[in-house]
């Protein structure tokens, strides 16, 4: 079942050209991973799939609702963690998530109920009455996903998730997304290669606004050019390293 | 509970979060007063009236206005949160009102906390008390004019600080629109109608008809309509810039 899907996504920024052309689909049960190197285009492209950006061509679905079009419906099955997860830095996060789940439209009973089982889940009991300003960035980033799960979607976007974490953190933060997986339509942007390996399903790779590749991360594996043994001496790199270099520098390029 | 109210109680909540709210409040409070006492000699009228007090009103709120106001966009859009209330399952016109309400009311808590000086008028005299009512509403009224304005220019930006000077400028020239000044500079080459249009725009010219005397129907319409269309705008500005 598709629950994300994007047809010929262009965005321009003046004469800028940020996305070009994006189509890909999203099924159930997918974890995708949204690669490319910084300014690749990666957020603008989920920021008009969650509707805060409209494109300048093209169209973008949630669930079946056009995020233009038909925003609240898509927004309804739609659980978003924007880039560097903000949140109302003088709110405590208990008051944060309550506002939230209150706006998503759950009963105040419903609330203290999904929230009691996301505080266990995302492991934020301890910091429950602080303020958000007041917290390291591992718990900022747990809130951020706490407020894209509290409605329980069906589709969750999340940009750069386990950006700023520690190993530690990273690691706790790939286990929850993997949990959630079975049941979801999940797209993840990162650079950090190894996630793509460790939690998804697939990946997506944009350069300069263009998709370049759209394979398992087994098939991306494959296209990885034979290792060049002097440079392999300098700087050791993975495989999934070596086919990332060589679909955004030199597919690109030409 | 509605999405308005939602929004309204949050960002309500949110100007007591600093030191900031306590110190506006006192600051309208010592202006507004002073300004009744020292600038438009209130004593030596002789009279048990609040006239004095609430003529200052649309220059003080000119300024202190757009201080409550600058941030309700603008801090959302620097500290990135705009992301997360625009993709939150509600109309922007919900979070617009919601927001503007906030503003309006804690206006509204500055503008009630004057009342100890209504109290005295009526212990210095018999003041006309329908009249001051008229007055407190109207003024609260032009208050909420303003606010929808600094509103407005406050979703354009990301900086708090150019929010708050465009929508002085834009006050001022609601302030303005009534004076000689203005008119006639637009008079010599202007038709009249469009004379005629500018000065009833005026913030002050409403506003002194309704501390003259009665609360009249089209200082109301005036000031409500114009809550309205600068709220109307705030959505459309929002809109604006998801294209942009
Ligand atoms: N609001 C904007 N105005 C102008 N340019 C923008 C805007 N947002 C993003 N860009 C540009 O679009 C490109 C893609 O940005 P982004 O989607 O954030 O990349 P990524 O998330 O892949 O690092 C970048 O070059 C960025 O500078
Ligand atoms: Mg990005």
């Amino acid at each position: 079942m598709v629950l994300v899907e994007t047809r010929a996504l262009v965005k321009r920024f003046g004469a800028f050209t940020a996305v070009d052309g994006v189509t890909f689909k999203v099924n159930r049960g997918e974890v995708v991973g949204f690669l490319g190197p910084n300014g690749a285009g990666k957020s603008t492209t989920m920021k008009i799939i969650a509707g805060f950006l409209e494109p300048t061509s093209g169209e973008a679905f949630v669930a079946g609702h056009d995020s233009q079009t038909d925003p609240v419906a898509a927004r309804r099955r739609l659980g978003y963690l924007p880039e560097g997860a903000p949140a109302y830095p003088d709110m405590t996060v208990g008051a944060f998530l309550e506002f939230v789940a209150a706006m998503r439209g759950l009963s105040r009973a419903d609330a203290r109920n999904r929230l009691a089982e996301l505080v266990e889940r995302v492991d934020l009991a301890e910091v429950w009455n602080r303020r958000f300003e007041a917290l390291s960035k591992g718990f900022k980033r747990r809130v951020g996903i706490a407020q894209a799960l509290v409605h329980d979607p069906d589709v969750l976007i999340l940009d750069e998730p386990t950006d700023g974490l520690d190993p530690n953190q990273k690691h706790e933060m790939r286990e929850l997304i993997r949990t959630l997986a079975p049941n979801k339509a999940i797209v993840v942007s990162t650079h950090i290669l190894e996630e793509v390996e460790a939690i998804c399903t697939r990946a997506i790779v944009i350069a300069r606004g263009k998709l370049l590749a759209d394979a398992t991360p087994a098939e991306l594996l494959a296209r990885a050019p034979e290792p060049d043994p002097e440079r392999q001496r300098l700087v050791r790199t993975t495989r999934l390293e070596d086919a990332f270099r060589h679909i955004t520098l030199e597919t690109a390029g030409s | 509970m509605n999405k308005t109210l939602l929004v309204f109680r949050r960002e309500f909540a949110g100007y007591f979060a600093t030191p900031l709210a306590a110190v506006f409040l006192v600051v309208f409070l010592a202006v507004s007063t002073g300004m009744t006492f020292f600038v438009a000699s209130f004593f030596d009228r002789g009279q048990a009236d609040l006239t004095a007090f609430f003529l200052w009103h649309p220059w003080l709120y000119l300024v202190l206005m757009p201080a409550i106001g600058m941030r309700l966009w603008a801090e959302e859009r620097r500290s990135g949160t705009i992301e997360l209330l625009m993709t939150l399952p509600v109309r922007p016109w919900q979070l617009v009102v919601g927001k503007w309400l906030a503003a309006w009311a804690f206006a509204g808590l500055a503008l009630a906390l004057t009342a100890p000086l209504w109290i005295t008028v009526n212990y210095l005299g018999s003041p006309d008390n329908g009249v001051i009512l008229a007055s407190y509403i109207g003024s609260w009224l032009m208050a909420g004019s303003f606010l929808a304005i600094a509103a407005c220019i406050s979703a354009l930006t990301k900086n708090q600080v150019l929010a708050f000077i465009g929508a002085v400028v834009a006050g001022f020239v609601f302030v303005m629109a009534g004076f000689d000044l203005v008119l006639s500079a637009v008079r010599p080459w202007a038709p009249d109608i469009i004379v005629q249009a500018i000065a009833s725009m005026s913030f002050i010219g409403h506003f002194q008809r309704i501390t003259d005397g009665v609360l009249e129907a089209p200082a109301l319409i005036f000031f409500t309509s114009l809550i309205v269309f600068a709220l109307w705008l705030n959505v459309q500005a929002l809109e604006a810039r998801k294209a942009a």
